[in-house]
């Protein structure tokens, strides 16, 4: 840094990345489109902490006691609810946004530890359902590759309502990532924009999704799970016009959440924070003594096994990852520095997953880039990811006296930040203050 | 075969029609008293006929395949919606997005149809004798919708591939649908259709729109289009 550089105050108001983006505008006239999640800090599970064991609780022994892992999900009204190994499952991801290598990867991943993967608006793959175990098919309303057959084949149905990056908005997959095969299966033309629509061709509020839901119902023979999805947007209402309809299970993605493309200023100004959203939704099926019956899948900025575990402590009763997946596929990695300065970025900031660029094979359909994810390696890396996040989960369990996760509760908790504890409604560290709750 | 479903349940109807034993020669169902069921016929899977005797709820006969059903009443939304292949007809009007999302099979609506007929349609035929609510073939990928009356306002807003032939009134077309020739290929083309149904109508008549393709690839200077 030069010496005049150090002696120089930037601005608060415009730093170097909002000066950037104002001359980018500028110069384009177009807002910026991107994939991936939130950049911006909100407050999240970070700002909690486990109190662990104390003379009031007494822990239990890592690698001698047992901590349950499992979950039931989807056992309100469909004959053939899922039991999942691990409360951690794999996030909807369309085939178009990634590729067939990167979809089957997941499925091989998430089978291998015993638990779901979801597919996206790009309809089911036949490798995607040889690969998994257990297969949620998202009903979004493209309804691209929408067929009465793949929702047979399904374990679980997901009504996509919304999702946390965009509540409110569709997607959009751009020309370049149209090849032959993504175009085949959304009965469209190469190389043109898909969007996806922000709302379903066929219903229109709580009272017609009730109806939609037996409609799927019917044609499945009451077997599937029927989850409903939703973006943090008004979660508690959400939550409870859901179950209102009929749903067996919550989806309910935080505005952390990624995308394959959309809008910078939806990713970052639309929808609410994992943490606060959660609450909500816990509250919403306590009322309606629902919690633990309609089963609550939260996701959002799911890490690490202390995000897992917060999350279920929280009430929860289990988390769905789709960027971290997708970075233990090896999105961001620092390898071919060369592509990714082609894009005008670098490993361990490129959210250009709309380019179909993808430097690492995940987010692409180019068959050369494809071939830099090899399923089977892939796959192996994410059922790592998924082990390390369940002993992790199990870790922290053990540590507060649990023999089985969903145990876990928010008087194990503590807040770090008068935000997050007014948001996850647990009290400040060495307090009993809950800001804005009266008991 | 006749069911009442005044004395069975939605579940033992449906459940029955979408398991036929292929070894029974028994094709052809009639459904008395459907007392506005919704999800009724839904999800059929083989070649059989089936008469609902009256006025049905949501999603009649949705995601069908190779099924014939004839409704001799009104229907609700989303008639059809997600179809496969096969042929629903229906004999009175049918309420908003039928045949949403089609991706086979043919449609047939004797009376009027609702807004956002065809919306999002891929592939589906649908033949509407009377005329299409607003924001009717919104978004229509593929597949062919035909008007034998009018046409609410934005018809074929930001259609893709699919075709529009209508023989009335166009209130007003939507963002990148136009007017395009009605040359002798696609008068062969629509006749095809009107005569699979014993339709008789001039297809010289008709007017044909579909897709500018301006807003295939987001442009900025198309903006003021959204």
């Amino acid at each position: 840094m030069s010496e005049i550089k150090k002696n120089l105050k930037g601005f608060s108001t415009f730093p170097h990345d909002t000066i950037a983006e104002i001359q980018r505008s500028a110069r384009e006239g177009i807002y910026q489109i991107r994939g991936l999640g939130a950049k911006r800090k909100v407050p999240n599970f970070d700002d909690l902490v486990f109190l662990g064991a104390s003379a009031s609780r007494y822990p239990l022994e890592g690698y001698r006691e047992k901590c349950n892992t499992s979950v039931v999900i989807g056992d309100r009204f469909a004959k053939k609810p899922i039991t999942l190994d691990i409360p951690i499952t794999i996030a909807g991801m369309s085939f178009g946004a990634l590729g067939a290598n990167a979809k089957d990867a997941l499925g091989r991943g998430a089978s291998a530890m015993g638990t779901s993967t979801t597919t996206g608006d790009g309809g089911m793959t036949p490798e995607e359902r040889k690969s998994s175990k257990y297969l949620v098919y998202q009903l979004l309303p493209s309804r691209y590759g929408m067929n009465p057959d793949d929702l047979r084949k399904a374990d679980a149905i997901e009504v996509v309502v919304g999702q946390g990056a965009k509540p409110g908005g569709g997607g959009m997959l751009l020309g370049q990532k149209i090849n032959k095969r993504v175009a085949q299966m959304r009965n469209l033309p190469e190389g043109i924009d898909q969007r996806s629509a922000c709302r379903h061709p066929d219903w229109t509020g709580p009272d017609d999704l009730e109806i939609k839901i037996q409609e799927l119902r019917e044609i499945t023979n009451w077997e599937k799970p029927i989850y409903v999805k939703v973006g943090a947007a008004r979660a508690y209402y959400d939550t409870a016009l859901a179950v209102k309809a009929g749903a067996d299970v919550v989806v309910l993605d935080g505005m952390q959440g990624g995308t394959a493309a959309t809008q910078d200023v939806f990713i970052e100004h639309v929808g609410i924070p994992t943490l606060g959203a959660l609450r909500e939704a816990v509250d919403s099926l306590k009322e309606l003594n629902m919690h633990r019956k309609v089963q609550l899948i939260v996701s959002g900025g799911i890490r690490s096994g202390a995000d897992v575990a917060k999350a279920i402590a929280m009430g929860a009763d289990a988390v769905s990852i789709g960027s971290a997946a997708m970075i233990a596929l090896n999105c961001n990695a620092d390898m071919y520095p060369e592509d990714y300065e082609k894009l005008g970025t670098a490993a361990g900031y490129c959210h250009h997953c709309h380019t179909g660029r993808c430097p690492v094979g995940v987010a692409t359909q180019d068959p050369e880039l494809e071939k830099r994810l090899e399923p089977d390696l892939a796959g192996k890396r994410v059922k790592n990811y998924l082990a390390t996040l369940t002993l992790e989960l199990q870790t922290l369990a053990r540590a507060n006296g649990k023999s089985d996760v969903r145990n876990l509760e928010p008087e194990d908790l503590a807040a770090l930040t008068v935000e997050a504890a007014a948001m996850a409604r647990v009290p400040l560290a060495g307090t009993t203050w809950i800001p804005g709750y009266d008991k | 075969m006749n069911f009442d479903l005044s004395k069975k349940t939605l579940r033992e109807v449906n459940s029955y029609l979408q398991n036929i034993d292929l070894k029974s020669n028994q094709r052809d169902f009639v459904i008395k008293n459907p007392l506005g069921n919704h999800a009724l016929c839904a999800g059929l899977q083989d070649e059989i006929k089936v008469t609902i005797k009256g006025h049905v709820g949501y999603y009649c006969a949705g995601m069908n395949k190779k099924a014939e059903v004839t409704i001799e009443g009104n229907v609700g939304t989303g008639v059809a919606e997600n179809m496969m292949s096969g042929l629903v007809h229906v004999k009175g009007n049918a309420s908003q997005s039928a045949g949403a999302t089609g991706q086979g099979g043919t449609l047939v609506i004797d009376g009027d149809a609702s807004s956002r007929c065809g919306i999002s349609m891929k592939g589906i035929n649908i033949i509407v004798k009377g005329s299409v609510g607003h924001m009717s073939a919104f978004m229509a990928q593929s597949g062919n919708l035909v008007i034998l009356g009018d046409a609410d306002e934005y018809l074929g807003d930001s259609i893709y591939e699919a075709k529009i032939y209508c023989l009335g009134k166009v209130k007003s077309l939507g963002a990148d649908c136009i007017e395009k020739e009605m040359n002798d290929k696609e008068i062969k083309h629509l006749s095809a259709l009107l005569e699979a149904q014993n339709i008789k109508a001039d297809p010289k008549k008709f007017k044909r729109y579909g897709s500018a393709r301006s807003l295939y690839n987001f442009k900025i200077d198309n903006v003021s289009s959204y």
